[in-house]
């Protein structure tokens, strides 16, 4: 298992892959916090009905497997026509994906922030804005915070998944390298460790987090 | 735009199919929510432990499956394993890949939960004359699967969704792999994909129901 | 009969007991009293070993309580313990946290263990909240049922630990009563207490701890009206 065939091109392939993996959970949280900020502050402001139908909705993006998400996504754009890259396809899906999970960190770190505050601060004379931006927000943030680095750390393992549409990420590159070289072990191992070394300090971070705000509470 | 003709009463005929498929999908989902759950409470007990030949290995499990993809995990039981001569089938591989990871996340689910049961229930019950074990079984268990409960809901629907990477390993019995098979032979894409998502979601919100009506029959107090 | 011989008792550094030596007679009342911290509630987790001592020895009718060879799971059916906090298991209703010990631990059969249930919770006055979970209990009725659930272990001796400290004024009434009924049925019994009418009434003997000592220890009307020891005035006149 230690002698391996592995070649410093092949590591670079694995590193570009490792690149991709990146790439797509960077676009896809962004656009998918983006949108959950908004879902999430819509659902807490719109009326019964319309909050009601944006849950639903939302709540499909989670119990449905992102492999069919993906699958169906790609297989509808191209009877629409669309013709997008299974890239763009692939940041769509999983921002769409992330935004339904956001919100519901978004609706339970504002709904954390008790109402007596709220009301003291629109006491105080505060519109809604400013009531939202110096009150809400920050508390808000110290609740939500660790949980959305936890949903950072889902979109990037579960963004090996977009493998199906043929984008070469970190796993699908490992793969491609098994298949040629059959030694699955090892490189399995190294695709597994890249995963570990750029999930774990994040997840460190997030507990790290979570226990310090704790603690000043 | 749209010059093509959805063909959903093709797909519907394959509904049966799909079933068997549920079926397979749902024995997956719950073999690795047992097994997961068995090694979850070892593994909850173990990070807590005194010594660390129990804390290192148990730590180690836990963020291993807690910080590498669930296809990760299976890819490793099917291939990984697989290159020491072993071989794992489609099926053994992914319910492997989903009871590790199972057992990773359950078991900080537990951990969570051990904790905020109080240390003084242990010491009640132990000076009614209960051994550790029975105190531990009678008292603290039955009180840390109230407070898990609802974790480990989430993670029985996690499961059911994650069996849909069995056909990444080339499983064709459970629910996305039947779909898969079906797909391979006729090209509808869409309308048998559609079909099994809402196969996935109707299980997913059956199973919600049931437990939220299983804890409402357990825990009365 | 217990006897507590030369008992020392440190967490960490912290030394709360410091060579402690009293001995409670069968059918005894024995009240414990003094300030927080005088390690009057370490006592009884030592006697019943829910707590390790570094030095000397406890007693319990001739069992050396901390010795190797001692099975303390056996030894704790003879000791009913009664905490600050109630501990009622919350999982459980009345009636199951009462049998629960009685059959998993003395292996009585159902309707046996009901039936000393019942009686033991009709005298502490829950008869009508058997089949209630605790959380619907007040304070004072989790704590009957708690001292209800260590007698129905038919135990030789109970050890009482600030059982009423926890509770609103208005309910510590109830929980005392119910004390006073078991000193009168003359059970053996230790009682760690901030209640001196309480103390006064029903114990045969008053110790009075300070800073892990044993300072004084004699009849009720020694300790409340006479009292030799300078700390046990000071205290005495502390508490009014």
């Amino acid at each position: 298992m230690l002698e391996t065939d592995l070649s410093l091109n092949d590591m670079m392939f694995l590193a570009r892959g490792a690149g991709v993996t990146l790439l797509i959970t960077a676009i896809s949280v962004a656009g998918g916090t983006l949108l959950g900020i908004i879902f999430g502050v819509a659902r807490m402001n719109l009326g019964r009905v319309v909050s009601g139908l944006l849950a639903v909705i939302l709540d499909v993006f989670r119990s449905v497997p992102l492999l069919i998400q993906l699958i169906l996504a790609n297989a509808f754009q191209a009877i629409a026509g669309l013709g997008l890259q299974p890239f763009t396809t692939a940041c769509v899906v999983l921002a769409l994906y992330t935004a339904a999970l956001c919100s519901e960190i978004v609706r339970g770190a504002i709904g954390a922030v008790p109402t007596t505050t709220r009301r003291a601060s629109r006491s105080l004379g505060m519109t809604w804005t400013q009531d939202m931006t110096y009150v809400v927000w920050p508390m808000a943030l110290r609740v939500g915070l660790p949980s959305w680095i936890g949903l950072v750390l889902s979109v990037l393992k579960d963004s090996a998944l977009v493998f199906w549409l043929g984008i070469i990420e970190l796993l699908r590159s490992s793969q491609i390298l098994i298949t040629r070289l059959q030694e699955p072990m090892t490189i399995l191992l190294i695709a597994g460790a890249i995963y570990f070394i750029i999930s774990f300090p994040i997840a460190r971070l997030g507990g790290h987090l979570e226990r310090k705000w704790r603690e000043n509470d | 735009m749209f010059d093509y003709t959805f063909q959903w009463r093709q797909a519907l005929r394959y509904v049966p199919d799909l079933m068997d498929g549920a079926l397979v999908t749902l024995q997956i989902a719950v073999l690795s929510m047992l097994i997961g759950g068995a090694i979850g409470i070892v593994l909850a007990v173990g990070r807590t432990a005194q010594s660390p030949w129990a804390r290192w290995p148990a730590t180690a499990w836990v963020e291993l499956a807690r910080n590498t993809p669930a296809l990760f995990q299976i890819y490793m039981a099917h291939f990984g394993l697989g290159s020491f001569g072993i071989y794992i089938s489609p099926y053994a591989a992914l319910l492997g890949g989903i009871a590790f990871n199972n057992a990773g996340y359950l078991a900080e689910t537990f951990r969570g939960a051990l904790r905020a049961i109080p240390e003084t229930q242990t010491r009640a019950a132990r000076s009614l004359g209960m051994p550790p074990i029975q105190a531990f079984r009678l008292i603290v268990v039955p009180q840390m699967f109230r407070i898990a409960f609802l974790p480990t809901t989430n993670q029985m629907v996690w499961a059911i969704l994650m069996t849909s990477l069995g056909v990444t390993v080339g499983l064709s019995t459970d629910l996305t792999g039947v779909t898969q098979d079906i797909n391979a032979r006729t090209f509808r894409t869409f309308e048998l994909f559609a079909l099994a998502a809402v196969f996935y979601y109707v299980i997913a919100k059956v199973v919600m129901l049931g437990a939220r009506l299983l804890a409402w029959r357990l825990f009365r107090y | 009969m217990i006897e507590v011989e030369n008992v020392h008792k440190s967490f960490g550094a912290l030394e709360v007991l410091k060579g402690v030596t009293v001995t409670v007679e069968k059918g005894e009342v024995l009240s414990v009293i003094g300030g927080s911290g005088s390690g009057k509630s370490t006592l009884l987790t030592c006697i019943n070993g829910l707590e390790t001592i570094q030095k000397g020895r406890i007693l319990v009718d001739g069992t050396e309580v901390h010795a190797k060879t001692t099975d303390l799971n056996k030894l704790r059916r003879h000791l009913g313990i009664v905490f600050q906090q109630f501990n009622a298991f919350p999982h459980l209703t009345v009636m199951e946290n009462v049998t629960l010990a009685p059959r998993k631990v003395l292996g009585m059969g159902k309707t046996e263990a009901r039936d000393i249930a019942v009686q033991q919770l009709e005298n502490v006055g829950l008869g009508d909240k058997l089949d209630v979970y605790p959380g619907r209990l007040s304070g004072g009725q989790q704590q009957r049922m708690a001292i209800a659930r260590a007698l129905a272990m038919s135990p030789d001796y109970m050890l009482l630990d600030e059982v009423t400290s926890a509770l609103d004024p208005q309910l510590v009434g109830e929980v005392l009563d119910t004390l006073k009924m078991l000193a009168d049925k003359g059970m053996t019994m230790i009682v760690v207490t901030h209640e001196m009418k309480f103390a006064r009434q029903v114990s045969d003997r008053v110790a009075y701890f300070h800073k892990g000592i044993l300072a004084e220890i004699g009849p009720p009307e020694q300790i409340f009206d006479a009292p030799q020891n300078a700390e046990t005035k000071t205290f005495l006149s502390s508490v009014g």
